[in-house]
């Protein structure tokens, strides 16, 4: 029941705020979009403090759907996808909080297309149903498409049908995947039964090929990361936010839920295929990174390659691996999400997201240059921030396959922290680059709210990871041992 | 079922068709009896006449399978639910055109009249159980909707539209009477049932009848639209007027969809082999030419009319299953189909008033500016035209891959959706000009409430299908089960 609330709250309320909104006056629709997404959040808290420290699917949900077809609907959790419904419902949150005075245009369709979208991804990471699954992961195309394309910015209509285009073809071969699962197990589209199905290695192949074109546009790996910067930088900051913080963690609970346990004697098989796309991402994409003059589209490639530590925690199927790939993606939401925020802010002042527009930011916004200041260096991986956490579980966990791996991977600590303090050190510190800078407000009391919410969230994960890996390494082990028995 | 006595009960299984026809004749008499200024008169009997039947159709779902008329004729589960959908989309359509054709001095009763005996037409060719009675459903359809097409005297394109129409269309009637002269040859009956028993006891001349099969399998081809038959459609859903386009493209795909179950899956199931290749044939063309031409398209109209051919398509993909599920996952992405069509040329109709065509894409522009709502419509229907969820286009296109994949179309699927994918483009494009672009010039929208009642419910249904398509899957399925 609490988990269908957590998909269904902010679908509805969504909808509400479809029905109020009115051009001339956008404060019901505001208030009422604030209410469902707090709403919204409120709900999952039972998941985080009922949630057992098992490997067992929690509060699961099943009422049948379409039953000529044995589509279920079958909700439910476990330890890596828990915290990630709870991450999405915060961010919604912080989306509509942070939209309040900054979005003016058709603000409810907005608002609504948030809510829908927060309610669809939450419906993604519950979903125990590959059509359900299926159903909510197509859904949320729609509103991102209209969030890109509508609210962007100059180049935001080519940016949305790139994204759109790119993940419909990924998506819809995972889908023909599905249905030739559901042959396969004799008319099931539970994912659990995919998860006991033996497969011959030449299908497990063909399947595990499927849903990567799908999960690896989402994550995005290398070569098919390019929507992702245009996405990103077009983007509206709330759109932005829920890409990095979000969406991209789809991609990587999708190998986690599909690619690992479906076909693990394939995923040996080509982990090192993954593991080579992972470290073009780590190395290649940083230092793509260290070159942009666009403050976003610094953010995006870091994104990219953060991601990248990732999918190379997964497949060196170690514990150490792939904790700590979950734990960086639950930082990573926080970490881009304070990123994209933290431009946003500029953004809303200044009109402009080029580097070179700054300098000395720190001057005139002094509590905003604290917190802006921080977040790099959580994305930079310093210790005692979340960012810490995750990267250093990586490396630690590749050290035990390969030295070389992860000496490349080890990179990314200098790469992040070069890009990324490097930006820093040109927006923030120096003299007052212009006059743009120099009229600049510090940050007000709903923009405070927003930011003190994720350093808190930031450090709490840097300095008492426990918390987290508590929840999710009984999942880690059982999905190890599950993978390390061949199904062939 | 040969003795020629004639009783109710013979008649009792044809009862809609009598009573619409019935209804039919007095509406002409009183079409000839009306003032000008009375002919929503017309219109309205029309509507009723069509809303009346289908209720007809309604009551006698229950009732078991009859064959009437010496073999002649069919009523049974899928016939009445078929019926019901025609005569139900069919009303639809009429309701979204009123203003579009009072403004241009089509609301006659010739309009209302031809549209209505191309009704019986489909009605016919659902119930046919025979050779002949499919032949004469599909010409009475046929012939109605070329004259309507060319009833626009005055216009170029739309005589042009109506003469490509009659000359195409009587080609391939011609292949299909061909085709089945070899059949009825090969297998000594003209009655469907007896067909198959024939092929089925290796009584048939096999070489004969698949040569015969060809020819069927053309007419099919173009009788749906399906590439390479489909030269007809982007000219006559353009130079028609856009009722008639409606006309056309959404109720006939119901009847042409009956026809192909009719001969192929009850006449022919014995060839399924052969047929199978063929339709994998037209799928793979009418995939790639719908899809892949119609991002070129600025008309709209042209546009959905290559749309259309890729959902043949896809109904053909189901339908080459061969199976119970094919063909119901067939009948339910027909059914799907002619409501999004109602829905799109709706809008088209929708936005256009006296003396303006809204049927370029640039007319569609910044439409959410001007009406949240009926963007929003078109924004469902193009999703769903796309095949996705929360829309009923996503489960018709997962319902035909199942069924395809089921026995062993792995390739075909994965074409589809490949081609699917290009053609979510073009969709999308729809999806931007009215929600990213800004307004251009002025926009009206149609003011009659009925119309925008019927626009409003098809969006509505497209998306409430889309979360429980279940009961209509069962509806399909059993229809389909029961018929076989």
């Amino acid at each position: 029941m609490i988990l269908s609330l957590t998909i269904w709250i902010p679908i509805a309320f969504g909808v509400a705020v479809l029905a109020i909104g009115k051009d001339g006056n956008p404060l019901p629709a505001r208030w009422l979009a604030l209410a469902g997404s707090v709403l919204g959040f409120l709900v999952c808290l039972p998941l985080w403090f009922g949630f057992q420290a098992t490997a067992d699917m929690q509060f699961t949900e099943m009422h049948p759907w379409i039953s000529r077809f044995n589509v279920n609907y079958h909700l439910g959790v476990d330890g890596i996808s828990m915290p990630l419904i709870l991450l999405n419902s915060l961010m919604t949150v912080l989306v509509v909080v942070a939209h309040w005075e900054v979005v003016t245009d058709k603000v409810s369709q907005y608002l609504a297309a948030f809510l829908l979208m927060s309610g669809f991804i939450n419906g993604t990471f519950a979903a125990l149903d590959a059509i359900v699954f299926y159903f909510f992961f197509e859904a949320m195309l729609i509103p991102m498409f209209l969030i890109i394309g509508v609210w962007g910015g100059p180049n935001r209509v080519y940016a949305a049908v790139k994204f759109f285009l790119y993940t419909l073809l990924g998506s819809l071969l995972m889908l023909a995947a599905f249905i030739y699962l559901y042959n396969q197990t004799n008319g099931s589209f539970e994912i659990l039964d995919y998860h006991r199905l033996p497969l011959p290695l030449a299908a497990q192949v063909l399947v595990f090929i499927a849903f990567f074109m799908s999960f690896a546009v989402k994550v995005p790996m290398w070569p098919v990361h390019t929507w992702l910067p245009d996405a990103h930088v077009e983007a509206p900051t709330g759109g932005s936010v829920i890409l990095a913080a979000i969406t991209l963690k789809i991609g990587g609970y999708g190998f986690l839920r599909f690619n690992l346990p479906i076909t693990p004697d394939a995923s040996h098989e080509l982990a090192g295929f993954m593991i080579t796309l992972s470290l073009i991402a780590v190395v290649y994409i940083g230092l793509v990174a260290l070159v942009q003059a666009d403050m976003k589209k610094l953010i995006a490639y870091s994104s990219i390659s953060h991601m990248g530590f990732v999918t190379l925690g997964l497949f060196i199927f170690n514990a150490d691996g792939m904790l700590g790939g979950i734990i960086q993606m639950i930082s990573h939401g926080f970490v881009s999400a304070a990123l994209f925020l933290c431009v946003g802010v500029l953004y809303d002042r200044v009109h402009s997201r080029q580097i070179a527009d700054y300098g000395g930011v720190a001057n005139t916004m002094p509590v905003f240059a604290a917190f802006f200041v921080l977040f790099a260096m959580a994305n930079s991986g310093l210790p005692g921030t979340s960012g810490f956490v995750g990267e250093f579980l990586v490396v630690l966990g590749t050290l035990k396959v390969s030295f070389w791996q992860a000496f490349l991977a080890a990179t990314t600590l200098i790469f992040g922290a070069a890009y990324t303090l490097w930006m820093i050190k040109r927006v923030v510190y120096g003299a007052v680059a212009n006059d743009h800078v120099a009229a600049l407000q510090d940050v007000g009391r709903r923009e405070l709210a927003f930011l003190v919410l994720l350093a808190v969230a930031v450090l709490w994960m840097g300095i008492y990871p426990k918390a987290f890996s508590n929840v999710i390494n009984p999942t880690v082990i059982e999905l190890l041992r599950h993978v390390s028995q061949s199904k062939v | 079922m040969n003795t020629a006595t004639f009783s109710f009960a013979t008649i009792a299984p044809a009862i809609p068709e009598v009573v619409f026809s019935a209804l039919l004749f007095t509406l002409l008499i009183v079409d000839v009896m009306l003032a000008e200024k009375d002919r929503h008169i017309t219109y309205w009997l029309s509507i009723a006449t069509l809303l009346g039947t289908a209720v007809l159709c309604a009551v006698s779902l229950g009732q078991p399978a009859a064959v009437t008329f010496q073999g002649l004729f069919v009523a049974d589960a899928l016939s009445q639910v078929l019926k019901i959908v025609t005569l139900l989309t069919v009303a639809a359509s009429l309701m979204v055109s009123r203003t579009y054709l009072a403004a241009r001095g089509l609301l006659t009763g010739e309009f209302m009249s031809l549209t209505l005996f191309g009704t019986l037409g489909m009605m016919v060719m659902i119930s046919a159980h025979h050779f002949l009675t499919l032949y004469l459903g599909l010409e009475l359809m046929a012939l109605s909707q070329y004259s309507m097409v060319a009833l626009q005297r005055d216009s170029v394109r739309a005589t042009e539209a109506g003469m490509k129409y009659f000359v195409l269309g009587a080609l391939s009637s011609g292949l299909l009477l061909y085709g089945l002269s070899m059949v009825y040859g090969a297998t000594g009956s003209l009655e469907l049932t007896r067909v198959a028993f024939a092929i089925e006891q290796g009584q048939a001349l096999d070489l004969l009848a698949t040569f015969g099969l060809v020819f069927v399998v053309a007419g099919i081809g173009f009788k749906l639209g399906a590439a390479p038959f489909h030269m007809w459609i982007p000219d006559v859903y353009h130079g028609a007027a856009t009722p008639a386009t409606l006309l056309v493209g959404a109720a006939p795909k119901i009847a042409a969809f009956a026809f192909v179950m009719r001969l192929l899956g009850t006449g022919l199931q014995g060839l399924s082999g052969d047929w199978q290749q063929m339709l994998a044939i037209l799928a793979v063309a009418s995939l790639a030419v719908g899809n892949i031409v119609a991002i070129a398209q600025s008309n709209l109209k042209r546009m959905l009319a290559y749309s259309t051919i890729s959902h043949m398509g896809f109904v053909i993909v189901g339908i080459l299953a061969g199976t119970d599920n094919g063909y119901s996952s067939a009948m339910f992405y027909t059914i799907t189909y002619a409501i999004m069509t109602v829905a799109s040329f709706g809008m088209i109709l929708l936005l256009s008033r006296a003396g303006f065509e809204a049927e370029n894409l640039d007319d569609f522009r910044g439409l959410n500016q001007k009406s949240k709502w009926y963007a929003f419509v078109m924004l469902v229907t193009m999703f769903s035209l796309t095949g996705l969820p929360p829309t009923v286009g996503f489960f018709a296109k997962l319902f035909v891959l199942q069924a395809a994949l089921e026995v062993g179309y792995t390739w075909l699927v994965v074409y589809a959706v490949i081609m699917s994918v290009i053609g979510a483009f073009y969709y999308l494009r729809i999806v931007k000009i009215m929600y990213m672009d800004a307004p251009s010039g002025e926009m009206t929208l149609e003011p009659r409430a009925d119309a925008r009642m019927v626009l409003s419910a098809m969006g509505a249904v497209t998306l409430l299908l889309g979360i429980v398509p279940a009961p209509l899957m069962e509806l399909c399925v059993r229809a389909v089960a029961a018929s076989m």
